[in-house]
């Protein structure tokens, strides 16, 4: 029982890592309808520049305060040469744009700052911690609490704000929101920067797990499932998602793992994924079809 | 019945000038030229395709004409953006509502109020001193709108679940919360029983006497229309067929055989 315990509780933990990347893409989809192929890139982008800034001798609270102007002046970037000229067309023209805007944020990252792989220490201890006898990563728990804390501040921001309104009535129906002068560029700017800001959340935590090095971009293969589970437009369907994932890929590689050799965890949350596909095509607390992807 | 150009500018708040509109080859409106003074309900009537709603929305910027232009407040537009219609104090409501039907009453009326918003985002996230001022006003402005709409009740009901009639009420009361100078409304009565309907006209009313707000609105039941508007123009087939007061509209000839079909 306590293996089982240990199993469900670890994989849960260690799916709100999941949770953290899949909410960038949330924000993003929810209030233009964009699959932003970018997220990956740039969360490798944040941290990376976070680490160089914090590496050449800034103290870290600065260099995470720069690493968010850049993010927030990349929106801007970004919105004027990449969604306004391309407003009202496709989804998939607009999917593939961001394809390609995650070369080059990619790019640019490894042209600026090198292709090395940069140590990052929060100062996490990274020992387990016995609660009765099940053993629980103390990273992990600290990993959980900051995508709690980072969900609780967006509810905040979402609810208890006008532009939380604004970006909610966008999100619901986007022609009444032009009709009655919501401005839907700066709408853009904001949801941009702020999914640029969840993201170097996310690339710090996965940084200081496993190094802030280039196949972090490819931590946005590990939010697909988590997103088709939970949903492309709920924040809480992002956290429920990678709850699932995580919870379900370490419970498979412990149970069915040792009849199979091993190795389910790259690939078990992609067929439960499309288990979901065949049951709830829009996920656990999604609305709209997948076809806008 | 236009009025003659002589007019002095400053009492016109809207002329729609030649104006053109097709879709595909198919002409939704030929040449159409009408003006709406500050102050008066303005009503368009005609049968269904005379190209009403399609008025309305080159009106905001939904549609961009193919000839012609709108004079509105002494500016001359060929097209008007519609954020910037809203800004420049166009507000509009829809044929089939286009509410945040997953957000409360009050949410809704709120972002009605987004053009008034000066503070950032990152001052309202932090709650600085300026922000909540700011934030404080607004609602007391979404609050009269719902003193005045007599919404109250439903203050903090989330909208898709309000019956049909008051829904109506709350897009209006969100058009309504910028304080604009000309209003728009599709059909306001649309889907209504005799006590709405009844309850509704005597709210565009009273908007537009006490408010001082501007209306020009499309609607179907002329017994309504020629109580409520002090100015009627007739469409048929994207033409303009008759534009006068009730009384005047109601002797035409034209419009008797469009409108009511009896030589048809």
């Amino acid at each position: 029982m306590s293996l089982f315990l240990e199993t469900l509780i670890g994989g849960l933990l260690a799916g709100t890592m999941y949770s953290l990347v899949a909410i960038g893409f949330v924000l993003i989809y929810k209030a233009s309808g964009v699959f932003n192929f970018a997220q990956g890139s740039i969360l490798l982008f944040s941290a990376l520049l976070l680490v160089t800034l914090h590496e050449a001798g800034l103290p870290f609270v600065l260099s995470a305060a720069l690493t968010m102007l850049v993010l927030i002046a990349g929106a801007v970037v970004i919105e004027h040469t990449v969604l306004r000229p391309l407003a009202n067309r496709s989804p998939m023209t607009l999917f593939m744009a961001t394809l390609g805007l995650s070369y080059v944020v990619e790019g640019t990252a490894q042209g600026l700052m090198g292709a090395q792989v940069h140590a990052l220490d929060l100062g996490i201890e990274d020992v387990p911690i016995f609660f009765g006898d099940v053993l629980v990563s103390q990273f992990d728990l600290i990993a959980a609490t900051t995508a709690g804390t980072l969900a609780l501040v967006l509810a905040l921001l979402f609810n208890r704000t006008r532009i939380g309104i604004s970006l909610r009535a966008v999100a619901d129906d986007t022609r009444a929101a032009l009709s009655i002068g919501i401005n839907l560029n700066r709408i853009w700017q904001i949801v941009w920067a702020v999914a640029g800001m969840v993201g170097l959340v996310a690339g710090v935590m996965w940084g200081a797990r496993q190094g802030v090095q280039f196949s972090l971009s490819l931590v946005v293969l590990k939010a697909l499932p988590v997103l088709i589970i939970g949903g492309f437009t709920s924040i809480g369907g992002a956290i429920v998602g990678g709850l699932i994932v995580g919870a379900a890929e370490n419970l498979a590689e412990t149970y069915i793992g040792p009849f199979i050799g091993g190795g389910i965890t790259p690939w078990f949350p992609y067929v439960l994924a499309i288990a979901f596909l065949y049951v709830r095509p829009a996920g656990l607390f999604g609305e709209r079809a997948l076809e806008r992807v | 019945m236009t009025h003659p150009t002589s007019t002095i500018a400053s009492e016109l708040l809207l002329d729609v000038r030649s104006v053109s509109l097709a879709f595909k080859g198919v002409k939704a409106i030929s040449d159409l030229s009408f003006s709406v003074e500050r102050g008066e309900i303005c009503a368009l009537i005609g049968p269904n395709g005379a190209g009403k709603s399609s008025l309305l929305n080159i009106l905001n910027g939904v549609y961009l004409a193919d000839s012609g232009e709108i004079v509105f407040a002494g500016e001359h537009f060929h097209r008007i953006e519609p954020l910037e219609a809203a800004r420049r104090g166009i507000a509009r409501t829809f044929q089939n509502n286009a509410l945040f039907k997953k957000m409360s009453v009050i949410d809704n009326i709120l972002a009605g109020l987004a053009r008034h918003t000066a503070s950032s985002f990152l001052a309202q996230g932090l709650r600085l001193p300026s922000a909540r001022r700011e934030e404080a006003r607004l609602r007391e402005q979404a609050e009269d709108i719902l003193a005045f709409l007599d919404l109250q009740p439903h203050r903090h009901v989330v909208v898709g679940t309000l019956p049909y009639g008051v829904q109506k009420r709350v897009e209006l009361a969100r058009a309504l919360v910028g304080r604009p100078t000309l209003l728009l409304l599709d059909e306001p009565l649309a889907g209504m029983n005799a006590g709405e309907k009844a309850e509704m006209s005597g709210f565009i009313a009273a908007i537009n006497r006490h408010l001082g707000v501007t209306v020009v609105l499309i609607e179907h039941d002329v017994g309504i229309v020629m109580n409520l508007a002090g100015h009627i123009v007739v469409l048929d087939y994207g033409r303009k067929i008759g534009d006068g007061t009730p009384a005047q509209v109601r002797a035409s000839p034209d419009v008797i055989a469009a409108y009511l079909g009896t030589r048809h």
